[in-house]
């Protein structure tokens, strides 16, 4: 427990990536089996235990110390967690912790305690472990472990132990359960790849690079077949007998929140696609905007009305089995025949095919893509006709070419500092653009960005807010910005929401900082009608 | 006698009537007893200055000559006459020069422990407790929620790290007055025998506690601008400097900061550290407690921190007790 708890109190502090992945691996490396593959689903989220309910450590805690000393205590800290972790011991000088106990040894003997038995057991637990391992085991109990690392940067970490793919480990991932010890055999060259038990599991998904400049010089436009890129989300649907289920682009098994969709898998096999909320072209109903998708996601369950209002469907891009088939190793060609084949078997409202979109040369792809038919595309994707089904982000074999970024000019609000290594400058902003209010103009913030600039531009930035801010709230420097002094920049963004949550009554998708636009002044940065506009187009 | 007779919270400070003369006051009085150093209890300004040897050096190293008309050094343990009040300084074990201060009339005494600590510190004289009929203490970390740790497990994190990430800039945010010189002592204690580097701010204050004898090892001031140096290099800097610029020409740093606030981790969050050094120069909960039992005085005043959870406790073990609101301390000082 002591190593778990030194990690976790080590992982939520570090903001670089680069040095969590070392954090992890080292971990790792250090920390026999069971208790790091517990630790590994305890991180990547897939660790069940026996939930222990706050008010029974309240409860606990309240046998050794007075309530009044708790109140100042918990007032201070301000989480009930960490609030118990560090007065556990109140008077005592903490005593020697030599032994503790086992991460492994620790959720057998919750997942195992009877609902009598497990107060005395939280509470020996507490007694034998350190403040840091305390905070750790109440964390995990309660089922609150948010450390900031995602399941793809722990198996970014585990691929260090071994001359391992990630996305192999990836792919192998959500068919074991922890403690995943065949998996760390594995990587670690000490055993056969494991078999995985689990039919109906995610598969890694294929991913496309983005066209920069010259990537197209050299290819031939007859090689490859173009699609719009729709602005859903990219989700995998897999059906295996009686198991079904919808994975997020990232494996994350989101079947509760789409009961219509689950419902209507009736064909076999494992399809990739886009999940989208409105018509179906076989219906000649158009696809609504993503801020109506919004309205389906990450709901646990989901209302018989919602559904009704928000209707789900998928927009099918590729096959990857075919019943019990892979195809993944087939051309682009074959597996799109094979998916309209297996589509026909899915319930008939539900499923359509993303159609191709027929091109000749580069340059009226160009124009196709800046101008696209219908407002809930983002682009278009480019496949090479023969490109086989490969997980991760291989350049070559898929693009993605986005409609070119909308902009408006804004102006620079508050700006805060920003994390790590860019914990000395000020890389946070908030930008407004004017609109009418009492007594003339004013500023409406709009957004915040932190990135898009060069390291350069982020001195000028940095500069710029030390020698103007005009008021502090914590940790929020305030600018000055009015019609005549200020700075404006030009923000690019994806694409425009109305909001209620903000006052501006808009709110933008993917803001970052385009260009300084030191040649401007506030007085000519966009009017919020020019947003609003926007939505409206 | 009524303590309130013999010693009481005025707006400069703590003030005895009869004696006519302030500990550790906030703002210029003719006669002030100065407990140590650190820029909330040592001022400018005063008349005649009465303190530890090192506390008038300190004071004279952080505000230049002149800090006071008349400077009189008291010597440890030994009693002093001030119009019939007898007063004796007694090491506080907070930094370098730190003293408790005793102040005695007709038999009843009054403790004015300034700050105080009990744990391990290679660079000052050990706190000596001492018996009295009231006794003042600090609660800067008077919750139950504070227990230090033994500070070399905290350097043995600090060499973990230098360890893990080898071509990162450790740099260890510390007050330029104790803090900064006690990380440097426990860290050669720990067996790092290394160039450390130093914040300009810290290079006076550490050739000071060298002349008194605090060996810190080979130092050296962080004014190279070639990045490379730093690498995997500890640099020891008072915590403003985090987020400052001078903060740019590292490599990569790797924020640390070596506080007694690093025991909770939203305060560790909030100023971007990435590694947390719980090492503090004033008493834990367990210590505070202990030491009330331990002097059993008839009255605890209790001042700068939280007060009440202090107060709290003695009523909760029938010792008298009250906050003393004294105003012009830090109560984020953890220096």
């Amino acid at each position: 427990m002591k190593a778990f708890s030194a990690l976790l109190d080590r992982l939520v502090l570090t903001p670089g990536r680069n040095a969590k992945k070392q954090l992890l691996a080292d971990y790792f490396r250090a920390v026999p089996d069971p208790d790091r593959g517990y630790a590994l689903a305890a991180i990547a989220g897939t660790l069940d235990v026996a939930d222990v309910k706050p008010k029974m450590l309240r409860e606990l805690v309240m046998e050794r110390m007075d309530e009044e000393l708790f109140r100042y205590s918990y007032d201070y800290v301000g989480d009930l967690a960490e609030t118990i972790a560090l007065v556990w011991d109140n008077e005592r000088d903490p005593p020697p912790r030599e032994a503790e106990p086992a991460l492994g040894a620790v959720i057998h003997s919750l997942n195992t305690a009877g609902r009598t038995a497990v107060r005395a057991l939280v509470r020996d637990m507490l007694d034998s472990l350190d403040a840091s391992g305390r905070y750790a085991f109440i964390k995990l109990a309660t089922g609150s472990l948010r450390m900031g690392v995602s399941a793809k940067l722990a198996m970014q970490a585990l691929s260090e132990l071994g001359n391992k793919d990630a996305t192999e480990i990836e792919a192998l991932w959500h068919g074991l359960t922890p403690p995943y010890e065949s998996l760390f055999a594995w990587i670690e060259g000490r055993a056969e790849k494991p078999e995985l038990k689990s039919p109906a599991i995610f598969h890694p998904v294929m991913l496309a690079n983005p066209v920069q400049d010259g990537d197209l010089d050299g290819l031939s436009p007859s090689d490859y077949a173009a699609e719009w890129k729709w602005d859903g989300i990219r989700i995998q649907l897999t059906r295996r007998g009686d198991l079904r289920r919808i994975f997020s682009r990232s494996g994350e098994d989101i079947s509760g929140s789409f009961p219509d969709i689950l419902d209507a898998i009736t064909f076999e096999g494992t399809v990739d696609g886009e999940l989208l909320v409105g018509g179906l072209a076989d219906k000649d109903l158009q696809a609504r905007s993503f801020s109506d998708l919004q309205q389906r996601l990450n709901r646990k369950s989901v209302s018989a009305k919602t559904i009704e209002e928000f209707p789900a469907f998928v927009r099918a891009y590729d096959l990857l089995f075919r019943g019990e088939e892979d195809v993944r190793a087939l051309a682009f060609l074959e597996r799109r025949e094979a998916l309209k084949a297996v589509l026909s078997q899915g319930a008939p409202g539900k499923f359509d095919l993303s159609p191709l979109v027929s091109f000749s040369s580069w340059d009226e792809l160009d124009r196709l893509r800046q101008a696209p038919p219908d407002p809930v595309i983002e682009g278009v994707m480019l496949k090479k006709l023969d490109s086989p089904y490969q997980a991760g982000r291989l350049k070559g074999p898929w693009f993605k070419w986005k409609r070119d970024p909308h902009t408006i000019d804004a102006v620079l609000i508050y700006a805060q500092r920003g994390h790590g290594k860019r914990s000395s400058f000020y890389s946070d902003f908030t930008f407004g653009v004017w609109t009418e209010g009492e007594g003339g103009d004013q500023l409406v913030p709009v957004g915040k960005a932190y990135f898009g600039f060069t390291d350069e531009e982020l001195k000028v930035l940095d500069r710029f807010v030390r020698n103007n801010t005009v008021d502090r709230f914590g940790p929020v420097r305030v600018l000055k910005a009015n019609k005549q002094e200020g700075f404006v920049v030009e923000v690019a963004f994806e694409g425009l929401n109305r909001s209620n949550r903000h006052k501006s009554g808009v709110a933008m998708r993917f803001p970052r900082i385009a260009r300084l636009r030191t040649d401007k002044l506030p007085a000519d940065a966009d009017r919020l009608e020019t947003l609003k506009a926007m939505i409206e187009a | 006698m009524n303590p309130e007779a013999l010693l009481r919270p005025m707006p400069q400070g703590l003030y005895c009537p009869i004696g006519d003369f302030y500990i550790d006051p906030v703002q210029p009085v003719p006669r002030a007893l100065i407990t140590h150093g650190h820029s909330d209890h040592a001022r400018s300004g005063h008349g005649a200055v009465l303190a530890s040897r090192e506390t008038l050096d300190i004071m004279r190293i952080r505000m230049g000559e002149g800090f006071c008309r008349e400077e009189q050094v008291a010597e440890p343990g030994k009693l002093i006459d001030i119009s019939g009040v007898t007063v004796s300084f007694h090491p506080a074990g907070h930094v370098l020069g730190s003293c408790q201060i005793k102040v005695e009339h007709k038999g009843f005494s009054i403790v004015a422990s300034g700050d105080y600590k009990r744990s391990l510190d290679p660079t000052c004289t050990p706190y000596e407790p001492v018996r009295c009929n009231v006794f003042i203490t600090e609660a800067t970390f008077g919750l139950p929620v504070f227990h230090h740790p033994d500070p070399m497990q905290e350097m043995e994190k600090l060499l973990q790290s230098l360890r893990q990430f080898p071509d990162r800039t450790h740099f260890v945010g510390a007050y330029a007055l104790g803090k900064a010189q006690r990380v440097i002592a426990l860290l050669r204690a720990a067996g790092y025998d290394r160039r450390i580097y130093l914040h300009g701010a810290l290079v006076k204050l550490c050739d000071y506690y060298e002349t008194q004898g605090v060996d810190l090892g080979d130092l050296a001031a962080a004014v190279s601008e070639v990045k490379a140096d730093f690498r995997g290099a500890v640099v020891v800097g008072p915590p403003s400097a985090f987020t400052g610029v001078w903060m740019r020409r590292f490599a990569d740093p790797l924020p640390a900061f070596a506080s007694g606030w690093m025991m909770v981790r939203q305060r560790a969050r909030q100023r971007g550290v990435e590694l947390p050094l719980v090492i503090s120069d004033h008493c834990d909960w367990p210590e505070l407690t202990a030491t009330i039992r331990e002097l059993a005085p008839e009255e605890v005043w209790v001042t700068h921190g939280r007060e009440e959870a202090l107060v709290r406790w003695c009523a909760l073990n029938q010792i008298r007790a009250k906050p003393l609101h004294l105003v012009g301390y830090e109560d984020e000082g953890d220096a």
